[in-house]
């Protein structure tokens, strides 16, 4: 039997636990509203981007950009969207499962698999996992700047117009609501074509480009990728700072229940002791 | 057709959104001034200030560069926040790139981490095991 010594201490050392998990729990909270703000005003952005990207999907240029050709695929670089901090539950580890599911799909087909990965948690994972890792981007913080991953993507489509890397994906978690996050994996390159094409053939028309086609399209396509990967990355705070709710409040409930039982088996010990006492003192008083 | 519809975004927000019937802007290859009806035409933006005219109201906005696409009824105006130059993107992908390199030179001591830290989880588990067993007895 234990002693009510030890079980009073494992008591406290939860009590003191469940206090910080719900401090976390508290400022996940007051995070939420601020990280699905960002993801909310940086929404227009990729929107327009997006629109403008299919106009030129539809228009009859004359030029070709690389990002639109489909190649045979022999090597996927995967852009992989972590969080940089733990204890937010299964959000890393969903996600990280579907990728390594693939990758090791691809392995079968000969497929070569890379990675440019952004937050900590993403690089110590693929890190210890060997695979080829092109860039990194960790250490962005609540509300990161698009800047920061300016190196990580000019990688990634440098490699791409080489000819090295044939497909590039972007994984990362979705935000559905505040319970649900989904992993999801998005192709980026090869771009598709725009699903109103052949509405829109019957009208050939062109832009004027100024200066050149080939100057202006290369840099609004990489913007256009910059962007996506940038609203995957504010989008993947905002679930982060949910799940992390979602766990911490699970810990401080399992930390209260802990703490119910062992109260109980607390006072099931002392009694007992005390019980074992007066028999002993009985057993005593009546030997004499 | 009077008017046309304009919006300007940035990665961060939406600065601006409406109607104009005249706008201006530093294109990359000079000052555009784009009245409704203009053909598509799809341009470079030099940082510099974008004037959206509505009637006899004037709005100016700054932008610090981006694209702009002009349909007969509709302008959008991407904008970048950050400054942008070849040269420093260059420099931000070497940094990417070297970070990611040193991590792995490092990556002994990460591993030693894991290491230690599933001994630790495996050494606690055996310690529970034994508390058990011996409450039994």
């Amino acid at each position: 039997m234990a002693n009510t010594k030890e079980v009073r201490k494992q008591i406290s050392s939860i009590k003191s636990t469940r206090k910080i998990t719900s401090a976390l729990e508290m400022v996940a909270a007051s995070k939420i509203k601020k990280t699905q703000d960002l993801m909310f005003g940086g929404r227009p952005y990729s929107e327009k981007v997006k629109e403008v990207i299919e106009h030129i999907a539809s228009s009859s240029s004359e030029y070709s950009h690389p990002f639109y050709e489909e190649r045979k695929n022999k090597s996927t670089c995967y852009i992989v969207v972590g969080s940089d901090k733990g204890l937010c539950g299964g959000l890393n580890i969903n996600l990280f499962k579907k990728i390594v599911a693939e990758a090791a799909e691809n392995q079968k087909n000969g497929v070569e698999t890379s990675f440019a990965l952004i937050g900590v948690k993403a690089v110590t994972f693929f890190g210890n996992l060997g695979g080829k890792v092109l860039g990194q981007a960790t250490k962005l913080g609540d509300k990161p700047n698009p800047e920061d991953l300016i190196g990580l993507t000019k990688i990634v489509l440098d490699e791409q117009k080489k000819g090295n890397i044939d497909r590039v994906v972007l994984c990362s978690n979705k935000f559905v609501n505040t319970m649900t996050q989904q992993p999801t994996l998005q192709q980026l390159i090869p771009l598709s074509h725009g699903e109103n094409e052949e509405s829109q053939t019957s009208m050939q028309w062109d832009y004027i480009y100024e200066p050149e086609a080939k100057v202006l399209l290369d840099g609004l396509l990489t913007r256009y990728i910059e962007s996506l990967i940038f609203q995957a990355v504010l989008e993947n705070n905002a679930c982060e700072q949910a799940a992390k709710m979602i766990a911490m409040k699970n810990a401080t409930e399992n930390a209260g229940d802990l703490i119910k039982e062992l109260e109980l088996l607390y006072n099931n010990v002392r009694q007992a002791a005390i019980t074992q006492e007066l028999s002993e003192i009985v057993g005593g008083a009546a030997a004499v | 057709m009077s008017e046309f519809k304009v919006s300007i975004v940035s990665s961060n927000e939406e600065i601006f959104s409406g109607t104009a019937d005249m706008l201006y802007a530093t294109g990359s290859l000079g000052e555009i001034g784009i009245a409704p009806g203009h053909s598509p035409l799809l341009t470079g933006l030099m940082p510099g200030p974008v004037r959206v005219c509505n009637e006899d109201k004037e709005e100016t906005f700054f932008c610090s560069g981006g694209f702009i696409e002009v349909q007969p009824d509709v302008v959008t105006v991407l904008s970048d926040v950050a400054e942008r130059a070849d040269s420093m993107d260059e420099a931000k992908a070497i940094a990417a790139k070297e970070q990611a390199e040193k991590d792995l030179a490092d990556n002994k001591d990460n591993v030693d981490f894991a290491k230690a830290a599933s001994q630790l989880a495996e050494a606690a588990a055996r310690l529970k095991t034994i508390q058990k067993l011996r409450k039994k007895i």
